[in-house]
Parts: structure tokens; C-alpha cells; sequence
């Protein structure tokens, strides 16, 4: 069954941090031209502090995004902190400590993830929101699972799927968030957050690709 | 942009900071989160502990509020975002004497969010949490969606009441009741002449006009109901009662608290202009003022406009809004004395 291990995992929760850092300019543009423009400071700023708790240590895939998760709610106010921080916990809890995850735990893992976001809002595909990424992306994984793909083939397809549900939201009139307000403005711009799901995930695929192992 | 400040991404700590000092006698920053204002003397044993918190640049809300038989700790978020999780859940558990606490605040995504995840942080400590959730703002959603709508300056009031019953005594379900009931019968509209800035950002989001007004606007420049050509004062009353008292709907022998704030760049004489034709207005309906705040209540930044607030009341609502309080932003001896 290929897969990979958790122990020692952390590297792919630091390339994940990796990357919204060095987006940060870009998401806050992004932000700026239908929201009031923190996304990329706001993200980067959580993200970094956890990169900086990770540094040189050994945690696991799950520890790592457990900690993301805790510091992204304690420090990150606003609406992002307490989504991306709830969805990195139950995401952390959904691998737990599992030393090896494989395809069925990976699709329950982003099962979790939309499970979070839900727990604490009411966006569902079509709002214009990180959900256009994430169901997407999660339902694309499933597919590929239950179709007999092997985890790197339902990688690609969760990747596929990330980066069409983003582009969908160029498209889409907001209807939750600070965004929903312009309406009809809002459209022809692509969602902060969903631009920021679709680099977590597919940064995280990238990560996990060359630690994928038969076991 | 021509402001007061000095580095922009500090201004909210920078203004706590001044904020605790000048009111030392009153209230304190929690010791080990500096983003979370407590009332001197907080908890007090057997009392329900009621927190609020919101985005900063909405001042003296919701600082102003952390008082005797008012607010008891407030979470502080940057300017116009909700205030962290962990935020919240510092200020439920600084002010909670074992009677629970009641976190009274108003309806944004992000609040709810951060509320929601800090009732589950002191939920593993067993501290009792309950909220109500602010949504006086009429022009925000339809009266078919009253819960799409944003909370405005009736926060105020679903404070001082829910602060007075917990002074009283009374246990947490009798305090989120007096709160909820105070909301539900609260009823608000917003005028915007003029656009804000935050000065992390530089620039206003969201354009007003010369010469135009928004009719509706919310407390973040939240877009109304419609654009007009600028109105007089008068005028302007006229529209908001218009708007205001149908939606309860207010009648013919109700007494009501009317509560008009500015927006934080409105002259303080042109709010009792307005109040002026208010009070004419209602007293034409037969609706009587029992008690009136006119004045900065609850402001978004630098933005020229106004809030007009009206609740309805019955005995227990009268009795709890009279009672004495004290905080910045609300001072009150109880009524006769």
C-alpha cells in the first residue's frame, strides 16, 4: 500500500509555511482589490511563528500541523485564524499518530478538513470561498481512491481539482465574508482564501510525492 | 492621509496601551494578554461574567464599556477584525467567578467564528458559556433573514442590560434572556457621508461621494441601501425613523430608549439636531423617550455619519437600563437620584 510516514513529517508542514510566506504580498493584492487587503500579512504572520517553533525539531507530519492549527487560532484573529487553525487541528487529529498514512487515511484527513471549516461557518461551494478549493479538491482525491488510482495519480487529481475550484471563483459573485458586501463588484477577481487553500494543498501534495513509499 | 498615529501595524497596541493608563482606576490589561481589557475588581464572586470584544477603531466601543454593572472584560482584535480565539477565551475565563459568563457581542463572520472556537478552549476547564449574538442593523438583510443582520450600536444597550441583570444576581439563562430580549427589541440604521480609512491600509476602501450620503451603511462601510443626494438633518431623522420603526414594528404608546451615535467625524451639535426632530418625530406617533444617549457611542474611525438606535422597553428592560453604571463610554446614576 504506498503512502508515507508521519513520524518525522514536519518537513511538509514547513514547506506548506514555506509558501504562504513567500505569497504574502501576492494574496494581500489579491485581498486588497475586494476584501480589506490583510490576507497575505494576516497569514504569513501566523504561518511564520509556527515555522520559527519548528525549526530544528523532529515532529511528525500530524504534531506539525497540530501546532500550526493551535497558533493560527491563539494569534490570528479575524476569519482566517480560526479556519485554517480549526481545519490544521482536525486534520492533525484525523492522522493523529498513525505512523503511516495511505490513500483512506489521506481522503478522511481532508474529510476532516471540510468538516472544520463547516463546523465553524456556513460556506459551501459557490460562495466564493476556500471551500471552492477544498471540496473540490477532497472529492477529487476520493474519486481517484475509490477508482483504484495510487496516492501520487490521486495527488494529481486532488492538484487538478484545487486549482480549477481557485479559477472558479474569478468568475463568482461573493456571498459570505467581508466581500459578499460589493456584490456584483466582486466578481472577476479570484477568492483570497480559495488562492490560499489551493497553495497549501498543492504545495503539501509536492511535499509528500517524494516521501511516497510501498509498505 | 492626515492622522495621529505612529507606526501603523501598532497603532492598537499603541492605543490600549494609553488607553489602560488613563484609566487605571477602572480597568487593567489582562496580565499575559495584552489584548484583552478587564474591569479592576473582575471577577466578582457569584456574579455571571459578561465579555464582549470586536475589531478596534469602533471607540469607545468596546473598551469604553468594561465598567461597573456593565461589561466585565472585552476582547481587542485589529482595526475592524475580530479579535483572536484564544483573545476571547482569556476574557471568558478572567472574569468568570464560577457562575459562567455570558458573551454578549455582535453579528460578523468572524466573531462568531472566534467566539465559537474559544467556548470550545474554556469548555475543557468546565466554564458554563453562553452567547447572544447582536443583529439590530435593519438595513443589512431583510426582516425574513433577521439573522443575516449585522449588530450596530444596539450592542450598547444589550450590554447595559445584560450587565444590569447580571448585577442584580441573576444566573446565566436570566441573564442571556434580559441580553436577548434587549437585542430583540432593538432596532438601528446608519448614515454615511463619508469614508474611513484604516491607516495600516492608507486608503479608504469604499468611496462616498461629495455631496452624496449612504443610507444604511454599516459600521466597516458596508454598503446600504441606497446612495441619495445628501439630505438635510431633518431629513435625514425622517428617513431613519422611516426605515426604524416599521421593522419591529414600534407603536402608539410604546416608550422606548433612543440612542443616536456618531460616527466618530460628526460634529457632537449636529447629532442633537438631529435628535431634535427624533424626539418631534416620535412624539407625533405617540412613541415617548424614556431615556435618550445622544453622543459617540460606538464610531468606525475617522467616517462622517450617524447611528439611530431604538429600543423597545417593558418593566424589566426599564428597570435594568436605569440602573446606575460606570465606564468611559457609559456613566449613569440611576434615575430620580
Amino acid at each position: 500500500m504506498q503512502g508515507f510516514a508521519n513520524t518525522g513529517g514536519q518537513g511538509i508542514v514547513q514547506a506548506v509555511i514555506d509558501v504562504i510566506v513567500a505569497n504574502r504580498d501576492y494574496l494581500s493584492e489579491i485581498d486588497g482589490q475586494i476584501g480589506d487587503g490583510d490576507h497575505g500579512i494576516n497569514m504569513a504572520k501566523g504561518f511564520a511563528m509556527v515555522g520559527k517553533q519548528l525549526a530544528g525539531g523532529s515532529a511528525s507530519y500530524a504534531e506539525a500541523m497540530d501546532t500550526l492549527g493551535f497558533v493560527l487560532v491563539s494569534e490570528i484573529g479575524g476569519s482566517m485564524g480560526p479556519l485554517y487553525g480549526n481545519m490544521f487541528m482536525d486534520m492533525a487529529a484525523a492522522v493523529g499518530d498513525a505512523d503511516w498514512v495511505d490513500t483512506e487515511r489521506y481522503r478522511d484527513m481532508l474529510a476532516a478538513a471540510i468538516g472544520a471549516i463547516q463546523a465553524l461557518g456556513t460556506a459551501k461551494p459557490g460562495d466564493k470561498t476556500l471551500m471552492d478549493t477544498l471540496v473540490p479538491a477532497a472529492e477529487a482525491f476520493a474519486a481517484a481512491v475509490s477508482g483504484g488510482a495510487g496516492f501520487a495519480e490521486a495527488l494529481d487529481a486532488l492538484d487538478r481539482a484545487a486549482e480549477a475550484g481557485r479559477d472558479s471563483t474569478k468568475d463568482m459573485v461573493a456571498k459570505i465574508g467581508r466581500a459578499a458586501r460589493l456584490g456584483e463588484r466582486s466578481r472577476g477577481v479570484l477568492d483570497a482564501g480559495a488562492t490560499s487553500c489551493c497553495l497549501i494543498l498543492t504545495t503539501m501534495s509536492a511535499a509528500i510525492r517524494p516521501r511516497l513509499e510501498e509498505r | 492621509m492626515q492622522r495621529i498615529i505612529n507606526n501603523p501595524d501598532e497603532l492598537v497596541e499603541d492605543t490600549v496601551k494609553g488607553w489602560a493608563k488613563a484609566h487605571k482606576d477602572h480597568v487593567h490589561l489582562l496580565d499575559g494578554n495584552a489584548r484583552v481589557l478587564v474591569a479592576n475588581g473582575a471577577p466578582k464572586p457569584g456574579k455571571v461574567g459578561i465579555v464582549t470584544g470586536g475589531g478596534s477603531g469602533h471607540e469607545p466601543a468596546f473598551l469604553g464599556y468594561v465598567g461597573r454593572n456593565l461589561v466585565d472584560a472585552v476582547a481587542i482584535g485589529e482595526i475592524f477584525s475580530s479579535p483572536t480565539a484564544k483573545a476571547f477565551a482569556d476574557a471568558i475565563k478572567a472574569c468568570n467567578a464560577g457562575a459562567g459568563v455570558a458573551v454578549l457581542y455582535g453579528n460578523y463572520a468572524g466573531d462568531n467564528m472566534n467566539v465559537k472556537m474559544a467556548a470550545k478552549m474554556v469548555d475543557r476547564e468546565g466554564i458554563a458559556v453562553k452567547t447572544v449574538v447582536a443583529n439590530d442593523d435593519v438595513p443589512s438583510a431583510p426582516a425574513s433573514e433577521r439573522d443575516k443582520r449585522r449588530g450596530v450600536a444596539g450592542e450598547i444597550l444589550m450590554w447595559k442590560v445584560g450587565g444590569a441583570k447580571a448585577a442584580t444576581g441573576a444566573d446565566l439563562d436570566a441573564v442571556i434572556a434580559a441580553a436577548q430580549k434587549a437585542i430583540d427589541n432593538c432596532r438601528s440604521i446608519g448614515i454615511g457621508l463619508t469614508p474611513c480609512t484604516i491607516p495600516a491600509v492608507g486608503h479608504a476602501n469604499f468611496a462616498i461621494e461629495p455631496g452624496k450620503m449612504e443610507l444604511g451603511i454599516g459600521h466597516h462601510g458596508e454598503p446600504g441601501i441606497e446612495v441619495t443626494d445628501l439630505k438635510t438633518a431633518d431629513e435625514m431623522a425622517q428617513v431613519m425613523v422611516d426605515t426604524v420603526l416599521p421593522d419591529l414594528p414600534f407603536a402608539a404608546g410604546d416608550e422606548v430608549v433612543v440612542l443616536l451615535s456618531g460616527l466618530g467625524a460628526t460634529p457632537i451639535n449636529e447629532l442633537f439636531v438631529v435628535y431634535n426632530k427624533v424626539d418631534e418625530l416620535l412624539a407625533e406617533k405617540g412613541i415617548s423617550i424614556y431615556r435618550p444617549y445622544v453622543g459617540n457611542y460606538f464610531t468606525s474611525l475617522e467616517m462622517m455619519g450617524l447611528t439611530l438606535t431604538v429600543m423597545k422597553l417593558d418593566d424589566e428592560l426599564k428597570a435594568l437600563i436605569d440602573m446606575d453604571c460606570d465606564a468611559y463610554g457609559f456613566r449613569q446614576f440611576a434615575k430620580g437620584s
